[in-house]
């Protein structure tokens, strides 16, 4: 029951995007074309629950019996640059059909706030289930970076969608390129925003 | 370029916010009221000069191909630093920005100007860069801020003008993209006549 109310919070209630504005520059800069909207959020997709996992594996294990919890700023953001990387040599080994789909996109990942946003709010945010508050559990954090992950990629495709029409249309001269992005981006938060109280 | 000109170029020609475009995320997230906009506008400006300053120092001993990785170490460090001191000094401040402080190592306008303009100018000058794309950034904060302050709560700096509720929306998420596309608007319309 936790896992389902994990899933649809972070899917819909509180969407990465449309709520929590973690994630927003690739949902601005490269939701041009639905076809690039999904190789990135496919690339988001296996980053952010791999890099979860790892992370919330070192907060726990490494860095809080070593008493230095504080550091956890510098050594997520290294262990994800390091896996983003890691990710990309083994995709181009073990699936190079993958690697093309994703290829361009994972060096962007690094510094996609989502990334390190979702790591760090698994190890430090208190989550309430039926009114008592406890920290994530692992598998409860995977399941909340994958399911992050995915409301991350069906806001970007939806939101692809709308700007592929928008680009057919004649938009005023200044409101041009990302301010009419930016009002359609309201206008579809606000349909999200639909789904508060669901959970 | 002078360095009274390196200052001032942040604030309109390269506004990090309505003409870069970066930096979004703390952007829309931290601007429910101008308070907000402007301690994380002044945030990012602490660790844009001092990792700027930092970079500059240290550019010609960085092998090129591992510059990247390099910086975002010098940039984490200084967000570590400010974490350390807002807790100390605002704890109030930093409760409510909260994710977003250790998420300034994330802002691509740091890692941007680092690349773009610390290392290959001096320190001084890079100082002055982090100044003025900082105030820059602080100043688009704050009117952001400000704008959803006095449209959703009917105040402004946390002094209330507008008697009633205002209009809940522009403080919450839909608020947020709906301004900024129409401050870039605005602004776009004004430095054009220029």
């Amino acid at each position: 029951m936790e896992y389902l109310i994990i899933i649809i919070s972070a899917i819909f209630v509180n969407n990465i995007l449309l709520s929590q504005f973690l994630g927003v520059c690739p949902f601005l800069g490269v939701s041009n074309k639905l076809s690039t909207a999904v190789g990135m959020s496919g690339a988001v997709c296996f980053v952010i629950t791999l890099a979860t996992l790892v992370t919330y594996m070192i907060q726990n294990y490494v860095l809080d019996s070593c008493g230095i919890g504080f550091m956890q700023t510098i050594a997520f953001i290294l262990v994800i640059a390091a896996l983003v990387q890691m990710v990309e040599i083994v995709l181009k080994k073990v699936s190079p059909a993958l690697y093309q789909a994703l290829g361009i996109f994972l060096p962007l990942i690094t510094t996609n706030c989502a990334v390190l946003g979702v790591a760090l709010i698994v190890v430090t945010k208190e989550f309430t289930f039926g009114g008592e508050a406890h920290m994530l559990n692992l598998g409860e954090s995977v399941v909340y970076a994958f399911a992050t992950s995915l409301g991350f990629g069906l806001a970007m495709i939806l939101f692809a969608g709308l700007r592929e029409q928008l680009a057919l249309n004649s938009v005023p001269k200044a409101f041009k390129g990302i301010p009419i992005a930016l009002v359609t981006a309201s206008i579809l938060a606000m349909a999200f925003m639909g789904f508060s109280g669901l959970v | 370029m002078g360095k009274f000109q390196l200052i001032t170029k942040g604030l309109v020609k390269e506004n990090p916010t309505f003409v870069l475009l970066l930096g979004m995320c703390p952007t829309l997230a931290t601007t429910t009221s101008a308070i907000n906009g402007m301690s994380m506008g002044l945030a990012t400006m602490f660790v844009l000069i001092l990792s700027n300053m930092a970079i500059s120092a240290i550019a010609g001993l960085i092998p090129d191909k591992v510059r990247i990785p390099a910086y975002i170490v010098v940039i984490a460090t200084f967000v570590t630093l400010l974490q350390f001191v807002m807790q100390a000094y605002t704890p109030a401040v930093y409760e409510t920005l909260g994710l977003f402080i250790p998420l300034i190592v994330v802002n691509c306008i740091v890692l941007g100007r680092a690349e773009a303009f610390a290392n290959k100018n001096s320190v001084i000058d890079s100082a002055c860069d982090g100044i003025g794309i900082g105030l820059g950034f602080t100043l688009s904060l704050t009117v952001l801020g400000l704008v959803r302050e006095i449209l959703g709560s009917g105040s402004a700096f946390g002094f209330k003008f507008i008697p009633g509720d205002g209009v809940l929306c522009f403080v919450l998420a839909p608020g947020a993209f709906l301004v900024l596309g129409y401050l870039i608007v605005v602004f776009r319309k004004l430095t054009s006549k220029k």
